[in-house]
């Protein structure tokens, strides 16, 4: 059964941003866009990198070694070298603070 | 994370070394040197959000003054049909077609020329061509040479193996060696057909786009040979096809400064890739990529970004080389003692904090 993790207040991610989140052994990055925030799993499907490193623009991460891209409200590869789509999670913001749920 | 050195995988490096099948991939693998932690300066998160973000503008511009500069050089050329004027007139013009189509193939490959990204897949597919590279093999090429710098058996883009080859060196200058190779390569993808070099890098989801663009490209050939063969003249081809070749040596001169004559096997962009201080002009002809160090450290930077990366990181590398032609006094020796000496290379000397 899913549960409810708090990742961290939402002002420790700038609006446009991305953070790693690591928990229980798994690393997530979780996003803050137009005031909404998102959750996907933290590593790029292509080789293994931590997305935190990337760039987020318009709901797309890009990939710090690659340049692969992915729409991180549904974790769609958007072209190569990510060709494999990355696993999203549910997240929502109570009370100033981000949950995550796995 | 001692990422300066690792030990040679073959006490006297051979060229089979460098084969993607049966080379030493598996050994440098073994090693620990593939798929590889690398060596980052470090840069605040801040400072490379502002350095990473996207931008049309400047692309644009440069892409219009390139392809106008092609334009102008390619009515030059007509004008001076008959006279002995063609000769430079058509060098000026393939020089401008082939050599910077590789600066552009490799910033739109990265996605990182343009914001708009379909300006940058536009770019990306004809300056595959005026270079002659099949836009999605290289396109993976190049990710596993990000992936595995001059890594040997694993880089599919090691410029200057060792030991070295001068005279292919020199043949590559016009493409005389890799030219007919590659398109050797697109008629085999365009019937379908892949090797097991290719197979190692390009997964096989991206194979029917590998065979679509080969047709596309057996089809524009057609039609420039076919125009050829109906005006009894070479000039199509002189126009377009030829200055792939004829117009190679610029991004050869440019592209020798990134790696050559520096260690393999080592887990640290400073000391596998050369920043080489650039006139503007070769920096506009270039876009940039004599940043080498920084592009490979922190590949989501743009072009246009890059010397001030250079800035943010400068004091955690190597010194800069001042000129092109003090990166050549060192690479031109260097090249030439590996000819009977492949285990020798340069060492670039780290700041003494970090080394």
């Amino acid at each position: 059964m899913s549960q409810w993790i708090e990742v961290c207040p939402l002002d420790d991610i700038e609006e446009e941003d991305v953070m790693r989140f690591d928990h229980a052994g798994r690393t997530f990055a979780v996003y803050r866009m137009d005031d909404s925030v998102y959750a996907t799993d933290g590593l790029c499907t292509h080789e293994k990198v931590h997305l935190a490193d990337g760039l987020v623009m318009d709901h797309v991460i890009e990939c710090p070694k690659h340049n692969g891209r992915f729409d991180i409200r549904n974790g769609k590869a958007l072209g190569a070298p990510a060709c494999v789509n990355l696993a999203t999670y549910p997240a929502k913001v109570e009370g100033g603070v981000i949950y995550l749920s796995v | 994370m001692d990422t300066s050195f690792s030990p040679p995988l073959r006490a006297r490096p051979q060229r089979d070394d460098y084969k993607l099948i049966g080379g030493a991939g598996e050994r440098a693998a073994a090693a620990g040197l593939a798929g590889a932690e690398w060596y980052k300066c470090p840069v605040p998160r801040a400072a490379l959000k502002a350095l990473m973000k996207r931008d049309d503008a400047q692309a644009i511009r440069d892409t219009l003054l390139w392809y106008g500069a092609i334009l102008a050089a390619g009515v030059l050329a007509w004008f001076s049909l008959g006279t002995w004027w063609a000769i430079p007139a058509f060098l000026l013009y393939g020089t401008l077609y082939c050599g910077p189509a590789d600066s552009r193939w490799h910033e739109a490959g990265h996605g990182t020329a343009f914001k708009t990204r379909w300006m940058s897949d536009v770019l990306y597919q004809l300056a595959s061509f005026q270079v002659l590279r099949r836009p999605t093999v290289w396109r993976w090429s190049h990710t596993r040479h990000h992936t595995d710098t001059l890594v040997t058996g694993r880089d599919p883009e090691i410029a200057a193996p060792v030991p070295v080859d001068i005279a292919g060196t020199l043949m590559n200058f016009f493409a005389i060696k890799s030219g007919p190779r590659e398109l050797w390569r697109v008629l085999q993808n365009a019937a379908g057909r892949f090797s097991d070099e290719e197979k190692s890098f390009v997964p096989e989801s991206e194979w029917p786009k590998v065979i679509r663009e080969a047709r596309v490209w057996v089809a524009i050939y057609a039609v420039v040979i076919g125009s050829c063969v109906v005006l009894h003249s070479w000039l199509p081809l002189l126009y377009i096809g030829l200055p792939s070749f004829y117009g190679a040596w610029l991004y050869n001169f440019f592209g020798l400064t990134q790696h050559a004559g520096l260690p393999e096997n080592v887990l640290d962009h400073r000391l596998n890739c050369r920043t080489v201080k650039m006139n503007p002009l070769f920096r506009f002809l270039y876009w940039n990529m004599n940043y080498h160090v920084e592009h490979h450290m922190y590949p989501m930077v743009p072009f246009h970004a890059l010397p001030q990366l250079h800035e943010a990181m400068k004091t955690d590398c190597a010194p800069v080389y001042p000129s092109t032609i003090a990166a050549y006094r060192e690479i031109i020796p260097t090249m030439l003692r590996q000819v009977k000496d492949p285990q020798h290379h340069v060492v670039r000397v780290l700041p003494a904090k970090t080394a």
